[in-house]
């Protein structure tokens, strides 16, 4: 499964966001740390406006904060903001309109897709900020331990 | 008011047990799960009871949430189920979660987190370092819940065959 850019941003942008929720960061800021234009990154802030998961601050020392809830916003409901993820490559519903082949290719394919859809909504941006937590933990044991 | 709708998180936390199952906890346990699923299931649970209350207890865990705080209506606010298991599917020794439930109205209050931290240090102790569940791809509320405490995709894949096919 290949996230599209602004998917990939918008999940960058809202964990940067969650991670102090105080905290008012600019579009250039995170822009910069993850190598993106404040330009396509601006574009993609504003949608994350609009459905409610980030709050722009205008002014000296403005930026955007989040306004979310962490716990409830998942993967999949951020995606679903920049792609289509209703359907995959197999969109038939009736097995008499496609060959036998393609049908039988199609479940296959859907069962791939329901298992991704599964997994993308069932992480949450709270669940992302743990993850994050855990995995440098680990990094922190392991130079401990090779130190 | 009641004082349940004012308690919390961090209150609740100070108000709960978590402990080993007795058999004056099987009817709310029932309960529960019955509330939850719909479905009343005592032969099941007492057959739970009797193999994972009573036998092999150093490799088998059946937990309970007890409320000690008397002015909650329920003293049980959930449970959770699990055992060691070693060598199926070529698995080396693993904790395995089969049941688990929170009561509805005490969710997001960390109750099903201690369940979580219980017993896996009760797999911790029993000398094994991953611990499995299993759970239907639409129940978003368990797979959330489990993804939240570390939980991801391990090394197995379930499959099955409709056998009516």
């Amino acid at each position: 499964m290949k996230l599209q850019k602004s998917s990939r941003l918008a999940i960058f942008a809202l964990i940067e966001l969650a991670s102090d929720p105080k905290a008012q960061v600019s579009v250039s800021e995170i822009g910069d740390k993850y190598g993106v234009s404040s330009h396509h990154l601006a574009k993609v802030m504003h949608t994350l406006g609009r459905a409610g998961l980030v709050r722009s601050i205008r002014g000296v020392g403005g930026g955007y904060s989040f306004s979310g809830n962490e716990k409830r916003t998942t993967l999949l409901d951020v995606i679903m903001l920049f792609e289509d993820t209703s359907t995959g490559d197999c969109a038939v519903e009736n097995p008499a309109d496609v060959t036998a082949a393609e049908w039988a290719l199609c479940q296959v394919v859907n069962e791939i897709d329901e298992i991704a859809q599964a997994t993308l909504g069932a992480i949450t941006i709270s669940t992302m900020l743990k993850q994050i937590e855990r995995n440098k933990k680990t990094a922190k044991r392991a130079k401990a331990l090779s130190a | 008011m009641d004082k349940q709708a004012h308690t919390s998180g961090s209150d609740l936390n100070q108000q709960i047990s978590i402990r080993r199952v007795a058999s004056g906890d099987l009817s709310f346990v029932m309960a529960l799960d019955e509330s939850v699923t719909g479905l009343a299931k005592p032969d099941y649970w007492q057959d739970i009871f009797s193999r994972y209350a009573k036998r092999r207890t150093q490799e088998r865990f059946f937990l309970v949430a007890e409320n000690t705080n008397q002015d909650f209506a329920a003293p049980i606010l959930g449970y959770i189920v699990g055992e060691v298991r070693a060598w199926e599917f070529g698995s080396e020794p693993s904790g395995w979660v089969f049941a688990f439930s929170v009561d509805p109205d005490m969710r997001e209050r960390g109750v099903g987190e201690q369940l979580f931290e219980a017993i896996s240090e009760k797999f911790r102790g029993a000398g094994v370092s991953s611990m499995r569940t299993m759970v239907e791809r639409k129940n978003q509320l368990h797979m959330a819940f489990f993804r939240s405490e570390g939980m991801a995709a391990g090394p197995y894949i379930q499959l099955e065959k409709n056998l009516d096919e």
